[in-house]
Parts: structure tokens; C-alpha cells; sequence
């Protein structure tokens, strides 16, 4: 671990100051990924701001009927919430699907947003990493990629974003709110965190000044048609192969609105509004979903390891489709 | 049925403590935080130490700077090959006691890279955090040369290794015409299966912590599987005399057999302390846990011929292993299967592949459970060709003689195995046929298999040193590596000298104690038991002959047999109230203590004319998700014949352990090579996977009467091993029973289910 400088802040206007101020300062709360991060000498902060003790934890209605998730409620504070578990029940069992149970009784909402791949070689900085050391390469892709994306990849960086949470969100259609010296600003879930392409150092696009301060959920929950379903190497504590966080608004047996979000493939949760409007109109039964799955998945491309993924995630969507519909799968 | 030899002294009548469940004796040490390990040991002024390791996997390092890292207040000094104190120069004084054949890897000895991982250089500071930094800025520069690390890209590219290992047997030579009788058979199959690298993993990480005295010596407290195995590599590399180093190891947080060779962190410490002349710790972080020895990826080919009613007529095991280029790493991974069956057409052969990789280690069940999963899913495939039930195919070709020898076993109650685990599990019920078993989207699959393992003995030495207050000390140099050992010896102890346990206190893991080898193989019951079983016969001939002199004595000139111990008391058989304390025996002696030491020798004579085996059957229950091809394993059975169980609550713990294991080997474990690198990739717990408590279900363990008077003097095998030796193939088994997939390439992860399930079944 490198040297490093520390402070904590006693409101969000000061730990935006010192963000501002100091070069290479992060904000750390949980420190669940970060602090690993910095021991693995994958992430070199120069300084800490701690904004753990700032005042939000807290889970609160909005005036739209939504919910506001504090960025600093804890992931199993989050998870437990009964108006979450009433109201966003995908989301819970999202959360509960991450991690450990220490781990989420640690790690922090806005954290979960901004944890980084699980990718080998971004962890072994005795390896070539475009998103640890920009220009030093991809090891993964003529590497070990099994548990790589094959979506939205790009020739400089195929890793895949590790959250649950997050694809859950994704598929709520969540806002981000975030606070930078310039002020508050709303961020669309979709464009929070960004595809690789050529610069994949950038996991989001949260400047480097900006705090998250909370997870707007609006109203629409998906209550009654929702799941989440991960398919991983063990029953626990092991990051998706392939997630799918599957939403359905039915009525007298016909899907009138379908979310889609896939978690485990991309180095973002990934939605695609082409494929969830094919399931949009068609009758609430197993026999409809086929097409969507394939459509989602039209752009999959497998490496070396892991095109078993595309085969994959299409049961997992049929599956957890089935599932969020309460019917049989075929 | 030839007669049986038995060995002198063997325990015929235990007493009060032997085959009870005792609970650890060092159990309330290991809950409240009171035992403590290598690493926690600690001094005034202790500096800590870390290492750089290598990033190319073979080569050569051309320019080492250190200058960034020693420009760091509190970095004390930077080790390399550079600037080394002169080491021992030949081989021999670099092998331990589990070394093979070859020429052991030298920590910082020259500029050569040999693996990838390699330790490059030490830094040695003030305290741990700054040494693990100034390690981030110790700039090494390489000139690589090509490397190879991927097996099956030389697997033809091989050679036959000898005898190159203590306990390795080669095969034996071939009998009849296998390739002949396989081509001729009426049902044949014939299989390739792999197994992955897989790394220990004990959730102890290895440490060194080297005090330094001011006379110069040291006290060592290192993780390790034999303190004197420790002790005398030290002394060797760095020609200290033997009287300036102590090594002690009171507990060992897992092992698994990455103990059993000392470990470069030690290296690493000794040489900073002796040369910085202070007490140094290293202890390594988990990435490099990647950098040492680990269970050789191996390549098999097992072929079964058999006749229409199940009789094996032709049997060819091969096996292609990897070692490094430095050393032979040898284990037995394809004699079992001689072993095993009844078969006149036999060809065993084992071959090895030189890779740019660390020397493997033994890992728990060393080649067996390499070969023998590999055995056990053929039977189960030949079973189901012929229609056959898997035990019932196991049962014709059953043998009382192992046929690899011509010689007898001293026990084997593998078809009680057999019977009271299908009993126990519900095996009758079966329906054999494949994917007859649902639950909803889980298919239910039901698998067995059989288990085999070594009942060895090793020579070993213990002391033992009763008190007038009727307390028991007893010592050996073993070591503890969560097995229960402090626990076993100290109801042997116990029971010999009729003591309650709380009288008796065992102490291990110190290389001054008497003489015993590495623990490791099944063999510390076998090997210290026996020394500590005759130290206290010893120590309770003397009371008892004491007792029956002593004038007007209650016991006065009964016979020796005549007396029992019970309850710190010494007592006439027919007449238990005719009895006297040890206190007073001792008294009226003029004896504060009675000092025994005693050496255990395996009976060898019996050892040649026998094969002396553990036996096991595992039985396994898994819901397979049929569309994801996720896998569960509900429920295990395992049903062992170790022999005398000596404690069947810590037997059972090891027997459990085994199966989690099991698991974790046939669905999860694996270490991820980059070949472009020659590079581990995956080395750290969170992407190697072994199971988590959500992936272990119910867990059933029975152990077999079984007598043997002749693999020691008190009638035990060891449990250490076979544990885990059936596990993988039950799996393996049961997911074909429930899905028609079968998949031979362990660990059997969810792509490899879902290319069977989608690619048609079987």
C-alpha cells in the first residue's frame, strides 16, 4: 500500500472541498473494495476522505412515490428496508445476492456503485492492465477470460462490472444524485457507469470531484413480476457468471412493460430497450420470451473462456423471465 | 486366510479414554484467541520483512534497484542474489525431509527465474505496512526466455520417473496383456480425464517469525508440518549449529500438506535476522500462497475391458503429471487401480512433464485423489453399459489380495463400506436409470464410489514423565495441523496410565522434543501414537512393578497382567477395590517422576507381507439445475474403515472436512494458468473458489468396525486422507445419474454441465 494522506469530513460540502483540492483524493466510506484496491496497489489514492459519518444513511419516500436510498445506508440496511422489500423486492434479493453478509453490513449503496472489476489481471499489477495503467494492455484478452464480458468489450479492456446491485437498478430504471463544487446534478442509471471503449480507466462518469449522496428508485417497483437470478461458480460469495434482474408489468395475462438488465456480461449492467420491447404486448407465458433473450444477446461475442456465457445467459433470461411471470418454464 | 502374525504390545482392552468422542483438548485455546501462530508471535523491535516476487516465468533478472525502496525512513535492507551471504553450495544440504529427487529450489541465489512468482528480493523494514510498499518500488528487470506451463501442450513430451520420492512406489509392471484383452472384451470403455492445478489454501497464510538472541541463536516459530524438518534445513542452508536454533510450531491454521517442505518465507526471515542480526517476521500474503507448491495437473487415460456379467478383463491406467524442471514430484496416482480390482490384464504407467512451475506438493491425498476419481467414474461408466448396479460391479471384481503385490490385506472392510453406506444413504431405491429423478427444474442424481488410501508408519520417538501429583506429561515433535493430535495423544496417554484427560498434557511442535517425522500422509496416529503408546507402557510398567513390591501394598505380588489403571489408581483386576493411588505408589518408591522415552518401530516384517489400506465408500445426492447447469450437493455419505478410530468426534471432523473438500475439488477448485504469462492468475480466495457453507449440505459420516493387529500397536490407520479420496467420482457420478452428462474434467463447473446439457445428453 502506498503512503497516503487522510481526513474526514464533518459535512458534504467540505468533503467536496477536499475533493476538489487535493489531487489524487477519493472519497472512501465502507472501504469494502477500495482498501483491497489500494493493498493490491491496483488503486493509488494520494488522499482519503472519509465521508462515512456524513448524515446519509438514510432511506426516505419522494414526493413522486419513489424511494430515496441514502449513498451511505449500508447494502444490508438497504436489503432489509421493508418498503425496499415490499416495493423493490428485485433489488432486494439483488443485494442479498452480492458479497457476504459481512461484507454488506460493511459496504455502502454509493460504494456499490463504484466498486471495480473483479478482472485477474487488474488485481496483479504484475500483469499488463489498460484500466489499472492506461497503455500497458489487455492480459485478459489473450489471457484467462472466463469470466469475461461479451458485450460492449472493446480491443483495450473486456472486464465486466462485478455488481449485483447494480443491475437490479439498472433495470429500475434509477437515478443517481450526485454533488460536485458545481452543485448537484441527476445522473440517468444507464449512463452512470460507461463501456470501455478506448478509455476503460473510467469505470462512470462521476467526476473525479463529485460525490453520490443518494439512489432515487421511482415509483414503478415491478412488485408483483420481479426477480433476480444469478448464476455463479458457488452458492455464495462468488461474483455472476451471468445475472438477470427481470421485470414485468402484466395485465389480464398480457406483458404491458418489460426491464431487462443483465448483470455479469458488460462492463456495465446491460439493458437494451430493443429486446424489452418485443416482450411488450405478448401474452405472460414461457413460449413469448425467446426472442427478446436472443435479442439482447444479438451482439454477444465469446473469447477464448467464456462464449459459454451466451448460451448461458439466454436460459438464465428465459429462466428468470418464467420466473418474474410466475409461470411454468417450458 | 493366512495367518496373521500379531504385533507385541498390541492394545487389546482400551480403557476409558481410546474410541471415546473427546472434545479438543486445545479446543478452548483455538475459540478465545489463545492459541497463536507463526505470525503472531512477537518481540521488542521485530522488523518485518516482504517479499518482491517475479512477473516473468522463466529467465533471467538483469538489474535489480533498490534504491527507491532503501531511500524510505524505516526500510532497513533490501535482500537479493546480489547481495546474499554465502549459502550452502550443494543440493543435499537443501533437501528435507519430503524433498524428491533433484536439486531444490534456492531462494535469492542467483539471477535465474524458474516459475513465475518466484521470490526476487526481501525488504526488510521497521513494520509491516512499509515494507509491503517499499516492496511496490524495488525495480526488477528481466530477460525473459520462452517458458512452458501448459501441460497439455507437451503432455507428449515426457519422461518415467523412479523411485523419486520417500513413499512414492512406482507402478507395478504390467500383468497379462492388457491392450490385448481390451481390444478382445465384450464391453469396453476407454476415457481421458484431467485434473486442474489446485493450490492448499489453508486459511493460515505462511509465516516465519525468526527471534534473535543476543548469544546469536534463534527461536523460530514457523507454520509448519515438522519443526525439526524445519530445523535441520535451516541449519543446513546457513550452517548454524544445531544447538543455536529452536523451532517451534504450537499451531498450524491448515496445512493440507503445504507444511510439509519448509517454505521460502522461512528462508527469508532466517536470512534477515542472522544477517540484520534482529528479529525478523515474514509472512506471506495470499497472492503469494500462488508461489510454492500446489496438487499437479495431471492427464489420464483409464481403458476397462469386461466380460457381459461385469468381470474387469482388461485394466489400463495412464497418467501424465506435470513436475517442474528443477525437481521430480512424484505421487501414486494410477497403482490404486491395481490395487483395487481383480483383474489379470493389468498396465499401469506414470509419467511426468517438465513445465516452468514450482515443484508440486503433496496435497491432502496425494494421486490418490488424482487417480482415483479417475477409476471410480470409469467403473461407474462401465456399470452403466453393462446395466450393472455401480457397488454390485465394484463386488465382482472385489479382492481380498491386492493384486498389485500377491500379498494380503492386514484388514479390509470395504464391502461393510459398501453395505452400511448404501444402507445409511437409501441406495436400494435407486432407479438406474439417468434423469429418472426431478424437482421441478432440478434433476436429482444419486452416485457412489469407492475410496482407497495408505495405512503408513513411520518411526517415531516420545517421552513421557509422570508426577508424583499423578499429572502425565508427554512430548513429540509432531505437529497439529487442526487434525486433533494434541487430542489423540492425549487420550492414548490417558488411557494407558488410567489418568482422567485434564491429568495429561501433550506438547508437539518443537524441534527439541523427541524425534517425529513430518506429519503428514495419515501417519501421526500410526507413527507417534505408537511412540507415545510405548512411552506410557513404559512409564506404567515401572508404577505397576513398583506398586507390586511394595510391602503390604494392597497390589503386593499380584502378576503385571493382574493390575489395571483407573482414575489415577492402580487396581487388582478381580478385585478393583484392592487398589492404591499413584501418589502413594510413587511415595513409598522415593520417586517425585517417572521418566520414560520410547521409540516406535512399524512392525516390518508384517508391513512386507501386507498391504495395509483405509477403505472408504462415498455415496452422493446433487440437484442439478437443468437449465442453468448449476449444481448442488445435498446430501454425502461417506462410510470409512480406518481401523480403531481413536477418537470418533475428531475423526469425524477430518472425515467431514474431506468431503467439503471433495466438493470443492470435483465443482470448484481450480488455479487458472495464463500460459501466455506462465502465470497463475486466479490466486487469490475470492476467484479460486472452494466451497462456502452454502454449498455444504448434509454430511453423514460412519465409521466401519475394523480390526487390524497388524498396521501398529493400537490397531489404527489415520483418517487425514481417505476422506476425500471417493468424493470427487461419487459427484461426478451422481451429476450423470441426474442429467446424462458426463463430464471428466474436474472441476466440473457450470460451462462444462451446460456444453453436455446443450449439446445432447451422454
Amino acid at each position: 500500500m502506498r503512503a497516503f494522506t487522510y481526513s474526514r469530513a464533518g459535512t458534504l460540502d467540505e468533503a467536496v472541498r477536499i475533493l476538489t483540492g487535493t489531487p489524487g483524493a477519493r472519497p472512501v466510506a465502507g472501504g469494502t473494495n477500495l482498501l483491497d484496491l489500494m493493498k493490491a496497489d491496483a488503486m493509488r489514492p494520494a488522499h482519503l476522505v472519509d465521508i462515512s459519518r456524513l448524515p446519509l444513511d438514510q432511506i426516505e419516500e419522494t414526493p413522486d412515490g419513489g424511494l430515496r436510498l441514502g449513498a451511505l445506508a449500508r447494502n444490508a440496511d438497504t436489503a432489509y428496508d421493508d418498503r425496499v422489500q415490499t416495493r423493490y423486492p428485485m433489488l432486494s434479493k439483488a443485494i442479498l445476492a452480492g458479497a457476504s453478509a459481512q461484507l454488506r453490513n460493511m459496504a455502502t449503496n454509493g460504494g456499490n456503485l463504484l466498486q471495480r472489476t473483479r478482472c485477474y489481471y487488474f488485481y496483479d499489477s504484475g500483469t499488463a492492465c489498460n484500466k489499472r495503467e492506461p497503455g500497458s494492455g489487455c492480459g485478459a484478452i489473450t489471457g484467462v477470460n472466463r469470466i469475461h464480458a461479451i458485450l460492449g468489450a472493446s480491443e483495450h479492456c473486456i472486464a465486466t462490472h462485478p455488481s449485483d446491485m447494480c443491475v437490479a437498478l439498472a433495470a429500475l430504471d434509477a437515478t443517481v444524485q450526485v454533488l460536485g463544487p458545481k452543485g448537484g446534478r441527476a445522473i440517468p442509471f444507464a449512463a452512470f457507469h460507461r463501456l470501455p471503449g478506448d478509455t476503460p480507466h473510467l469505470d462512470t462518469t462521476l467526476a473525479a470531484d463529485e460525490i453520490i449522496t443518494a439512489i432515487d428508485l421511482p415509483p414503478q417497483g415491478f412488485a408483483r413480476h420481479s426477480t433476480y437470478l444469478k448464476v455463479r461458480d458457488r452458492a455464495s460469495y462468488a461474483f455472476a457468471l451471468v445475472s438477470v434482474a427481470a421485470a414485468l408489468e402484466i395485465e389480464d395475462g398480457t406483458v404491458r412493460a418489460a426491464r431487462l438488465a443483465l448483470g455479469g456480461v458488460a462492463h456495465k449492467p446491460w439493458r437494451d430497450e430493443q429486446a424489452e420491447a418485443m416482450l411488450v404486448g405478448k401474452p405472460a407465458l414461457a413460449g413469448s420470451f425467446a426472442p427478446a433473450a436472443r435479442a439482447i444477446l444479438r451482439d454477444a461475442k465469446g473469447f477464448e473462456h467464456n462464449a459459454f456465457k451466451i448460451e448461458l445467459a439466454e436460459r438464465a433470461i428465459l429462466r428468470a423471465l418464467a420466473e418474474a411471470a410466475g409461470v411454468e418454464h417450458p | 486366510m493366512i495367518a496373521k502374525p500379531s504385533i507385541p504390545d498390541v492394545l487389546t482392552e482400551p480403557g476409558a479414554h481410546i474410541g471415546r468422542p473427546a472434545r479438543r483438548v486445545d479446543g478452548r485455546l483455538k475459540v478465545t484467541g489463545g492459541a497463536k501462530y507463526a505470525a503472531e508471535f512477537s518481540t521488542p523491535g521485530l522488523a518485518h520483512g516482504y517479499i518482491v516476487s517475479s512477473t516473468i516465468a522463466r529467465g533471467r533478472i538483469t538489474r535489480i534497484d533498490a534504491s527507491a525502496a532503501l531511500a524510505l525512513p524505516g526500510v532497513l535492507h533490501v535482500f537479493t542474489h546480489e547481495n546474499r551471504p554465502s549459502l550452502a553450495w550443494f543440493d543435499r544440504k537443501w533437501k528435507d525431509e519430503d524433498a524428491p529427487k533433484g536439486s531444490p529450489f534456492r531462494p535469492l541465489y542467483d539471477a535465474e527465474i524458474i516459475h513465475s512468482l518466484q521470490p526476487v528480493a526481501l525488504v526488510v523494514a521497521d513494520s509491516f505496512e512499509l515494507a509491503r510498499y517499499a516492496a511496490r518500488l524495488v525495480e526488477v528487470e528481466y530477460e525473459a526466455a520462452p517458458h512452458r506451463t501448459d501441460l497439455h501442450a507437451h503432455r507428449d513430451d515426457t519422461y518415467t520417473p523412479g523411485k523419486d520420492k520417500g513413499g512414492f512406489e512406482p507402478p507395478p509392471k504390467p500383468r497379462g496383456d492388457a491392450d490385448k484383452a481390451l481390444a478382445e472384451a465384450e464391453m469396453t470403455v476407454d476415457l481421458e480425464f484431467t485434473q486442474a492445478t489446485e493450490h492448499h489454501n489453508p486459511m493460515e497464510m505462511h509465516a516465519s517469525t525468526v527471534v534473535h538472541h543476543e548469544d546469536g541463536t534463534l527461536t523460530v516459530y514457523d507454520k509448519t508440518q515438522g519443526a525439526q524438518n524445519s530445523h535441520t534445513w535451516i541449519c543446513n542452508v546457513f550452517d548454524l549449529p544445531k544447538s543455536g536454533v529452536r523451532v517451534l510450531s504450537p499451531f498450524v491454521g491448515g496445512a493440507f500438506g503445504s507444511g510439509l517442505r519448509p517454505q521460502h518465507q522461512l528462508f527469508m526471515a532466517v536470512l534477515a535476522a542472522t544477517q540484520l542480526k534482529r528479529s525478523v517476521r515474514v509472512e506471506l500474503s495470499r497472492p503469494q500462497m500462488f508461489s510454492f507448491g500446489h496438487r499437479p495437473e495431471t492427464i489420464q487415460r483409464v481403458a476397462l475391458g469386461a466380460s457381459r456379467d461385469g468381470t474387469l478383463t482388461a485394466l489400463i491406467h495412464e497418467a501424465v503429471q506435470e513436475s517442474s524442471q528443477n525437481e521430480n514430484y512424484v505421487e501414486v496416482v494410477v497403482n490404486w487401480s491395481g490395487q483395487q480390482y481383480k483383474c489379470d490384464n493389468v498396465r499401469l504407467d506414470y509419467k511426468l512433464c517438465r513445465l516452468d512451475v514450482h515443484t508440486p506438493l503433496d496435497q491432502r491425498a496425494p494421486g490418490a485423489a488424482t487417480g482415483v476419481p479417475a477409476i471410480e467414474i470409469a467403473m461407474d461408466e462401465l456399470a452403466h453399459k453393462l446395466g450393472m448396479d455401480p457397488i454390485e460391479l465394484r463386488l465382482k471384481n472385489y479382492t481380498d489380495v491386492d493384486p498389485n503385490t500377491g500379498n494380503p490385506f492386514s484388514s479390509k472392510e470395504l464391502r461393510a463400506c459398501f453395505a452400511q453406506g448404501a444402507e445409511r444413504f437409501g441406495w436400494a431405491g435407486r432407479n438406474p436409470t439417468p434423469r429418472s429423478m426431478r424437482d421441478g427444474r432440478q434433476l436429482i442424481g444419486w452416485g457412489m464410489a469407492a475410496g482407497v488410501w495408505d495405512a503408513m508408519q513411520g518411526q517415531a520417538v516420545a517421552k513421557a514423565k509422570l508426577g508424583i501429583d499423578g499429572k502425565l506429561v508427554v512430548g513429540s515433535a509432531t505437529a497439529d495441523i487442526g487434525t486433533g493430535t494434541y487430542t489423540v495423544m492425549t487420550q492414548i496417554a490417558a488411557d494407558i496410565l488410567g489418568l482422567p484427560l485434564d491429568d495429561v498434557a501433550f506438547h508437539l511442535g518443537d524441534s527439541s522434543l523427541p524425534m517425529a517425522p513430518i506429519e503428514g500422509g495419515s501417519w501421526t496416529v500410526s507413527s507417534v501414537g505408537s511412540a507415545v503408546k510405548a512411552a506410557c507402557d513404559r512409564v506404567r510398567d515401572r508404577l505397576v512393578g513398583l506398586a507390586i513390591k511394595m510391602d503390604d501394598g494392597p497390589l503386593a505380588g499380584i502378576g503385571n497382567e493382574e493390575v489395571i489403571l483407573a482414575d489415577g489408581h492402580l487396581a487388582a483386576r478381580a478385585d478393583p477395590s484392592r487398589r492404591v493411588s499413584i501418589t502413594a505408589v510413587m511415595r513409598a518408591a522415593g520417586l517425585l517422576t517417572i521418566e520414560e522415552e520410547a521409540r516406535s518401530i512399524p512392525y516390518y516384517l508384517a508391513r512386507s507381507r501386507h498391504t495395509l489400506a483405509t477403505h472408504s465408500a462415498v455415496f452422493a445426492e446433487v440437484r442439478v439445475d437443468e437449465d442453468l447447469g448449476t449444481v448442488q450437493v445435498t446430501r454425502v455419505v461417506s462410510a470409512v474403515a480406518a481401523g480403531r478410530i481413536i477418537n470418533p468426534k475428531t475423526a469425524a471432523s477430518q472425515i467431514m472436512g474431506a468431503v467439503v473438500w471433495g466438493i470443492g475439488m470435483a465443482l470448484e477448485e481450480e488455479t487458472l494458468t495464463d500460459h501466455t504469462l506462465g502465470r497463475y492468475v486466479n490466486h487469490d480466495i475470492a476467484e479460486y473458489h472452494i466451497p462456502v457453507n452454502a454449498d455444504v449440505h448434509d454430511i453423514d459420516v460412519i465409521f466401519v468396525e475394523e480390526h487390524d493387529d497388524l498396521v501398529n500397536p493400537l490397531g489404527a490407520k489415520g483418517v487425514g486422507e481417505i476422506g476425500i479420496v471417493g468424493v470427487p467420482a461419487a459427484i461426478s457420478n451422481a451429476i450423470f445419474h441426474a442429467t446424462g452428462v458426463r463430464v471428466r474434467d474436474l472441476p466440473i463447473t457450470v460451462d462444462k454441465i451446460l456444453s453436455g446439457l446443450a449439446g445432447g445428453r451422454g
